[in-house]
């Protein structure tokens, strides 16, 4: 089986849902292509250690968005008889973006959010969590190839092969017409200082139940008291207290953790999804019927504003 | 102006699958999901400030079910179209995307085309986009602060680690965030207003998207099964004490 992998880069190296998606794609058997947006030039290497033994990459996107350029020269290379049969893409916004138009070119299905998949013969079956994860639903792709699936992040275990570098292949973006017209003009950072909310060993996350924007303070306190990065559900995030490179969640950052502290977080789906991978989980709330609770290894029915700063005080005087 | 609303179950009940269709539960009365109140008000903003203009509403639900739509348009949208038929059944998301792309041609060319970046029943979030491509269309996914100028749109569009700076021209397609503004509550007269405004009802046949349903799907469920669930934790009430517990739970595992 001929496989592809959407890959991403960010600061010269593959992105994280990039690695695992490679070693996944190489557990399938058959041979890995790597589909780079961009410059492969500082990623060859780690695309070939691995398991890709060759990568498309379109060379320097000019600020045109992915979505259009990437999924234009995919076309045109499976046009041009380099046919996939599967095409696994991260659940990112480019993802999202290129898979959802290529989808559109090749007249082709595509599922998404799947957590698992696997191949028998030339039949790939994919696994995806619907009502908070709470159910598993296994889909086969019907019909002619390639077929599109799109996976969350840390589904799988990143492993490195140890292969030589990627061969670099040119795939030129096409002229796109209309389509291309959307420019990135200028880019914007807005990560906080600590480790990274998806890398973290122990991630504090604050929600509705704080009351008001200052108090998210107290998540601030005691995620740098853990060493761990400060979270925040999707309620609190469109209510504008916090940047949204901090919510944790179906739409935003799915997390994995030692240790996962929900504080005035509910449990929403959508929140639950994002976590529910986590070691160990301990919410604080007021309300016992939240649905967080079902799946706290702690649960502390309380007024936030009063635990955590007993908490915070408690590790501050150790 | 043309806005994607979906119709959904309420969220806040329990969701469960027909085993016979393998679908989602679609009784009872629909809502407007409130992921899509979002675009509702920047088009409504977004025509008043450039002075003049429409804003329409598509959507596609069963049951010839508005009640979401009369949501939308007790917001201040001024017309509808529903594309409603049995046989869209199971219709997968890139043919979802077949029928609102015909149904948004069927008012006629928009300036911009708005939806929410997902919806919240089925969230496979790809429609917008397969829109786009299917008419043709530049698109912004994942768009915060949107305003227009002129035959160009300017948007912040939201990235893994913060935000780029976008401008596309119009005609384009745009996909928003939730909290990007704050949607308006219907006024009554708003909400009386809504009874008496245009809704076309269509059928897929009618627009002339084939085929539809499962049979357009090119995929089979073949299992649907409860995940492991994780163990049952300790609950506890807070007797002002409940911190000791915390403490002695991060030190078991070595966190402090």
């Amino acid at each position: 089986m001929n496989i592809w992998v959407y890959a991403q880069q960010a600061d010269g190296k593959l992105t994280s849902a990039t690695t695992e998606l490679l070693t996944k794609a190489r557990s399938l058997g058959g041979t890995v292509t790597a589909f780079l947006g961009g410059d492969a030039s500082s990623v060859a290497g780690e695309l070939g250690e691995f398991g890709a033994a060759k990568v498309y990459a379109t060379g320097d996107l000019g600020g045109k968005l992915p979505g259009a350029a990437v999924s234009a020269a995919m076309k045109a290379v499976i046009d041009g008889g380099d046919s996939p049969s599967l095409i696994m893409l991260p659940q990112s916004y480019e993802g999202r973006d290129v898979m959802s138009r290529l989808s559109v070119k090749l007249d082709r299905t595509v599922l998404t959010n799947n957590i698992d998949v696997a191949v028998d013969g030339e039949a790939v079956k994919v696994t995806t969590p619907i009502f908070g994860g709470n159910t598993l639903v296994t889909t086969t792709f019907t019909g002619a190839g390639p077929f599109l699936a799109a996976f969350r992040p840390k589904s799988f275990a990143a492993e490195a092969a140890g292969g030589g570098a990627a061969e670099v292949i040119a795939a030129p973006v096409p002229d796109l017409g209309a389509t291309g017209g959307a420019t990135v003009n200028a880019v914007h950072v807005e990560e906080t200082s600590g480790p990274k909310l998806d890398e973290a060993a122990v991630v504090v996350s604050g929600g509705r139940g704080l009351g008001e924007q200052a108090k998210f303070e107290m998540i601030e306190t005691l995620a740098k008291l853990l060493k761990g990065a400060p979270g925040a559900s999707r309620a609190i995030v469109d209510a504008g207290w916090v940047p949204y490179s901090y919510q944790v969640g179906q739409t935003g950052k799915v997390v994995k953790p030692g240790v996962y502290i929900a504080a005035g977080i509910s449990g929403a789906t959508q929140h639950m999804v994002g976590m529910k991978g986590s070691k160990n989980i301990i919410a604080i709330n007021k309300d016992k019927e939240a649905p967080i609770f079902a799946i706290a290894d702690l649960g502390i029915v309380g007024d936030v504003h009063k635990v955590l700063p007993k908490v915070i005080e408690a590790i501050q005087n150790r | 102006m043309i806005v994607c609303v979906k119709q959904i179950p309420d969220p806040a009940l329990p969701g469960s699958l027909d085993s016979s269709t393998k679908t989602l539960k679609r009784e009872g009365k629909l809502i407007l999901d409130e992921s899509d109140s979002y675009g509702v008000e920047m088009a409504l903003q977004l025509v008043d400030k450039a002075g003049g203009g429409e804003v329409s509403l598509i959507s596609m639900a069963p049951n010839g079910e508005v009640s979401g739509l009369r949501q939308a348009l007790a917001m201040g949208a001024a017309k509808g179209v529903l594309v409603s038929d049995p046989a869209l059944l199971g219709s997968d998301a890139l043919t979802t995307a077949k029928v609102l792309a015909a149904a948004s041609k069927k008012l006629g060319d928009a300036d911009l085309i708005i939806a929410a970046t997902e919806s919240s029943d089925g969230y496979t979030g790809t429609v917008p986009e397969q829109m786009a491509e299917i008419l043709g269309l530049p698109s912004v996914t994942f768009a915060k602060a949107v305003t227009i100028d002129g035959q160009t749109l300017k948007a912040e569009r939201q990235t893994e680690a913060g935000y780029d700076e976008i401008t596309c021209p119009l005609p384009a397609l745009i996909s928003v965030t939730a909290g990007v503004v704050e949607p308006r509550y219907p006024s009554f007269k708003g909400i009386m207003a809504a009874k008496s405004k245009p809704v076309e009802t269509v059928t897929a046949a009618d627009l002339g998207v084939t085929p539809v349903g499962w049979a357009g799907a090119n995929q089979d469920i073949i299992d649907i099964a409860e995940a492991p669930a994780r163990e049952a934790g300790e609950i506890i009430e807070d007797d002002g004490e409940a911190y000791v517990k915390v403490i002695e739970f991060l030190e078991q595992l070595k966190v402090i």
